[in-house]
């Protein structure tokens, strides 16, 4: 269940705190410096180059360099970008050192990643790959972090009730929609709220991330322009990842309240209210946390999908359209733009885990 | 002193006030897609203030499905299928939730099985117990403050025997031993009159057995509670209670005071069970139980014990053994209600049971 | 010896009863269970006999509908798979919806032999008028083909390292808990997208089940591994252990039986992840483009603005394909989970 890295203190382990009452600050601080800390920033360090060498190693295996060959066959089309693909090719033998060894080569590529710089874009040519994922992050930002965190929130607790064996009769006939919902990816989901909400009624936008002409400001009228356009990416990756976590949070009730506790509780004669949330809820969550870093790459790459479909202007699109026109300097600083914020928002969950289950503590096995 | 089935159908209404905890032909339950299992099929008995009685049997006798059903913790797919069970007079079978949510903790606790994980793993000790207090209080009594709660799991610690700093701790940060005596204090918060103790010292070593048993007479003590103990450790039980009933699948075979039921045990299986027992002061070889105890799914016709009987007659194939009161006692056997009396027990046809155990 | 002589001896009629017999024990104490457990874990018999209906349903199409005659007169044309891949065949002269659609406009439009009967093409067409349920047929198997190479090779790589990891500790657990933990938070599809980029050269169906198998496999590996190590520590391992059994035998005699469970729960749980991905990577245009799976039609149902024209066959029925299988593969991943964990008595 828990990370391996977290340790779980034992029955034989006895707290010393038995006697003096200890500062909980202090204590809270001496464990945050602790090396848990350190490990698991080591681990989120580890997480990155090894994907990052992956990337880099696994093309070359084959023997061939398509980047190479692209933008060979872009500097012989000519025309206008001719001068740019001149630079290019210049540029890409430069940092990547086509005729360097391949060590030099990698130190170079890893060097440039340490320094988050993915270089120029191949499509855009003077525009640098980290202004694109810039202007584009933001969209992604706002979209994805709402719903995704919202998601988890009614998600867990719409599945907390529906594994509450104390609730209504009728809430068991939520499951199988819920169970529907979280069987279909997301970007099906929005081809139907698309076809639904956009084609036959006619309410609501089903492109972009704000009107076409409308250009960005603080206005009152944007703003409203701009939350248009969210819903309907907003609501298809809202839905599935709520029947997800529902589905997630619904199980592990059912577990919880197979544990022998849980009859204690009902043999104290407690509260419902507070069986249901202190004992049930508040045990049940344990896992559905764990999940949550485990399952962040899941949602977010069907989240990029949803911005596809959408035509939503957010890293997703950007990545999706650098595809498009094999721009690999993009795809490759848009890819591990994402890797990197995953392997952050994991992190911060692994983090805060031990503060939730008092079992695991900031020390090593 | 138990008064037996027959004397409990003819006592009056008066009768329940003296009796803490009266069963009157308890039936549970479970429906399985094989068919129902009789798990408590029949049992009656009666518990008086301040008395401890003990409940003993093999696994799978049923009386820990029993202990439950008089907490009315029984769970899905069991159910309680018929009979009364009079707690300070009032029958608990019928009772709507919340009103035997109110009595829990404060009329009658449980306090579970060694074994179990009873304690919620992330909350701490010291708000495990106030929280069964602060949802007892009764709508005209204003809450009590912090310093009385903390004064008040300080001395329930205490009284169990504990350090009271164990009050901040996790579960996971104490032995079993530990635990079960943080079960206590929650089983005493609110000055219960019965206290129900489900083989509260199964899993636990033997030195921490005694202790547990030890400070759980103690509290009864102080309590002057009745006391339901179920166990299988008949050398255990017998130091602790007053009384003791005997079951075997299901049904209560013999009840009787300690003392009595130990110098002469009537029912064969309870004197099989005593011989069981190793002894210091007579070295002799060890006698177990022939055969198994039958599948509750599957019950043999007549008395379920008939399989194992060393001393089963022809009746016991096809009547069920009626619950007896002798001298004062109880016992479900053919060979004391008069007919079966002086006939010779089916020697030479060994049942298949103890064939079995025979090879 | 002489119970081989004692066979010999029997009599047709006794050994006819005899085996009668031994069939009512069969039934008794394996078939018979089944049942019972059936009952009582229904969401893995509804989610296999979903499974089961898809099968029959594409295997019925394929060996029946797909073999019917083509819409065209095309002498290249043998069948109606084959209008898909030699690029499309008019049926009339624009997309339809299906033919049962009566009330819809394309086909009321449609005058006299240019009617279609009710069941000519039960799917409609895509804008280029290939037959949608005969494109739907061949990109089921293909789509499944691609998650069950991916289960079978992430769970085999997946055990094969956990057993490693487990039995010899050390230095090769610590390199497989580290390669794990890393790669779990790696979101494999991406991965998958850069390396696809740069080969430069489109993935068969199970050259992307084994693409996806290469990223996915860390996830049955941590699954099983966290179990082996629960074993690991069982008495009755100890003592085969300490017995002298060897590490294989152990593995296979004592460990696996009670792996089982959790292997084919993680199976089925890297068949519906890696289908997910495969969807998602074709949709994002990285697919086979000359293959029809559930994916593929995903991508070009985008690209051709299907939603904007109105054409709600073409995406409605693979998304009904998709959910059937997803959901399928749910209710049986938690019909194994019961099986695995029988506490979790009620159903899920």
């Amino acid at each position: 269940m828990g990370d391996d890295s977290l340790a779980t203190s034992s029955n034989s382990r006895r707290n010393p705190a038995l006697t003096g009452r200890q500062n909980p600050v202090l204590t809270f601080i001496s464990a945050f410096f602790g090396n848990f800390i350190v490990q698991r920033f080591l681990l989120f360090l580890l997480t990155v180059w090894v994907a990052a060498t992956v990337i880099f190693i696994l093309p070359r295996l084959t023997g061939q360099d398509p980047v190479k060959e692209k933008l060979l066959l872009e500097a012989q089309r000519g025309g206008s970008v001719q001068a740019g693909m001149n630079e290019m090719a210049q540029e890409y033998s430069a940092r990547l050192g086509l005729d360097l060894p391949i060590q030099e080569q990698y130190i170079n590529y890893i060097t440039d990643l340490a320094r988050l710089d993915f270089g120029y874009s191949i499509a855009y040519f003077p525009r640098t790959v980290n202004e694109i994922i810039l202007d584009s992050i933001v969209w992604s930002i706002g979209l994805m972090t709402v719903t995704l965190f919202l998601a988890f929130v009614l998600g867990t607790g719409a599945g907390a009730l529906l594994g509450w064996s104390r609730s209504p009769g009728w809430l068991s006939y939520a499951f199988m929609p819920l169970l529907t919902l979280s069987a279909i990816p997301q970007y099906m989901l929005g081809l139907v709220l698309m076809f639904i909400f956009a084609i036959i009624l006619n309410w609501l936008p089903f492109f972009g991330a704000y009107s076409p002409g409308n250009l960005p400001e603080w206005s009152l009228g944007f703003v409203l322009d701009v939350l248009r356009h969210a819903i309907l990416p907003a609501l298809a990756i809202l839905f599935s990842a709520v029947g997800f976590w529902a589905i997630g949070m619904r199980g592990m009730m059912v577990n919880t309240q197979g544990e022998d506790f849980m009859i204690q509780a009902d043999a104290k004669g407690l509260n419902g209210t507070r069986i249901f949330v202190r004992y049930a809820i508040r045990n049940a969550l344990l896992p559905q946390v764990t999940g949550l870093a485990i399952s962040f790459g899941t949602l977010l790459t069907g989240a990029v999908l949803v911005e596809v479909l959408f035509q939503y202007p957010g890293l997703g699109n950007t990545l999706f359209y650098a595809i498009r026109v094999s721009d690999f300097f993009q795809i490759t600083g848009i890819v591990m733009t994402i890797i990197i914020s995953l392997a952050m928002a994991t992190m911060i969950v692994d983090l805060v885990y031990p503060l939730i289950d008092p079992r695991v503590k900031y020390t090593q096995s | 002193m138990v008064t037996t089935e027959q004397e409990t159908r003819s006592s009056s209404a008066s009768a329940d006030e003296e009796f803490a905890l009266r069963v009157e032909d308890l039936k549970v339950y479970y429906g399985t897609p094989r068919g129902t299992v009789k798990a408590v099929d029949g049992v009656s008995f009666n518990l008086k203030q301040g008395e401890r009685f003990a409940l003993v049997g093999e696994s799978g006798s049923g009386k820990s499905t029993l202990a439950m059903a008089i907490m009315r913790l029984t769970r899905e797919p069991g159910h309680i299928a018929g009979g009364h069970i009079y707690l300070n007079g009032r029958d608990v079978v019928d009772m709507p939730e919340r009103e035997i949510r109110s009595i829990r903790l404060r009329e009658m606790a449980l306090v579970p099985q060694g074994a179990m994980n009873s304690l919620n793993p992330v909350m701490r000790v010291g708000d495990q117990i106030i929280d069964g207090i602060l949802d007892h209080v009764m709508t005209d009594e204003s809450p009590p403050s912090k310093s009385e709660l903390d004064e008040r799991i300080h001395e329930l610690l205490i009284r169990v025997g504990l350090d009271p700093n164990v009050a901040r701790l996790h579960p996971h940060e104490l032995s079993g031993g530990m635990k079960q005596r943080v079960a206590m204090a929650i089983a005493i918060s609110l000055d219960p009159n019965i206290i129900v103790a489900d083989e509260p010292t199964s899993a636990l070593d033997v030195v921490v057995q005694r202790q547990i048993m030890q400070t759980l007479g103690r509290l009864q003590e102080g309590l002057e509670a009745a006391v339901l103990l179920v166990g299988h450790d008949m050398g255990l039980v017998a130091q602790f209670a007053d009384t003791i009933g005997v079951m075997y699948a299901g049904k209560l075979v013999e009840v009787g005071s300690v003392p009595d039921v130990f110098k002469d045990p009537k029912h064969p299986y309870t004197q099989l069970l005593i011989e069981s027992l190793p002894s210091f002061d007579i070295s002799r070889k060890f006698v177990g139980i022939p055969g198994m105890q039958p599948a509750l799914l599957n019950l043999p016709p007549g008395c379920s014990f008939n399989p194992r009987c060393p001393s089963v007659h022809e009746r016991c194939f096809r009547e069920v053994p009626a619950f007896l009161p002798i001298d004062g006692r109880g016992v479900a056997c053919h060979l004391y209600d008069g007919e079966t009396s002086g006939v010779p027990p089916l020697a030479g046809e060994m049942s298949e049971g103890q064939r079995g155990a025979a090879n | 010896m002489a119970r081989a002589t004692g066979t010999r001896n029997l009599t047709m009629g006794t050994r006819a009863r005899l085996a009668r017999r031994r069939w009512g024990v069969f039934y008794q104490e394996r078939v018979e269970p089944i049942f019972l457990y059936g009952r009582r874990n229904p969401s893995l018999i509804v989610g296999l006999a979903m499974l089961g209906t898809l099968l029959l349903f594409t295997i019925i199409g394929l060996f029946g509908y797909a073999q019917l005659e083509p819409h065209t007169n095309d002498p290249s044309q043998n069948s109606r798979l084959d209008a898909f891949v030699s690029g499309g065949a008019p049926v009339g002269d624009k997309r339809l919806p299906p033919s049962w659609c009566t009330w819809c406009e394309d086909i009321a439009e449609l005058e006299g032999d240019k009617k279609p009967t009710l069941f000519q093409y039960p799917m409609g067409t895509d804008t280029q008028s290939r037959d949608l349920l005969a494109t739907n047929l061949r990109g089921i198997p293909l789509t499944l083909g691609t998650g069950l190479i991916a289960g079978l090779l992430s769970v085999g790589i997946g055990t094969v390292t956990a057993f490693v990891a487990a039995y010899y500790r050390g230095l090769p657990d610590v390199a497989i808990r580290l390669l794990t933990d890393v790669g779990i938070s790696i979101p494999g599809l991406l991965v998958l997208i850069i390396i696809r980029i740069q080969l430069g050269t489109e993935l068969l169906w199970w050259q992307l089940g084994a693409g996806l198998a290469a990223v996915g496999w860390v996830f049955s590996s941590r699954t099983v591994r966290s179990q082996v190590l629960v074993l690991r520590e069982q008495p009755y391992v100890e003592i085969a252990r300490q017995s002298g059994m060897s590490g294989l035998a152990i593995i296979f005699r004592e460990m696996m039986p009670n792996l089982i469970p959790y292997i084919t729960a993680s199976f089925v749980a890297s068949v519906a992840g890696a289908i997910l991905a495969s969807i998602g990577l074709e949709a994002l245009g990285l697919g086979d483009f000359s293959s029809p799976s559930l994916g593929m039609t995903v991508y070009w149902v985008i690209q051709f603005g299907a939603i904007t024209l109105g054409m709600w066959w073409w995406w409605l029925f693979p998304l009904i394909f998709i959910v059937i299988i997803f959901v399928s593969l749910f209710l049986i991943s938690a019909g194994l989970d019961e099986w695995s964990n029988p506490r979790l008595r009620r159903q899920v």
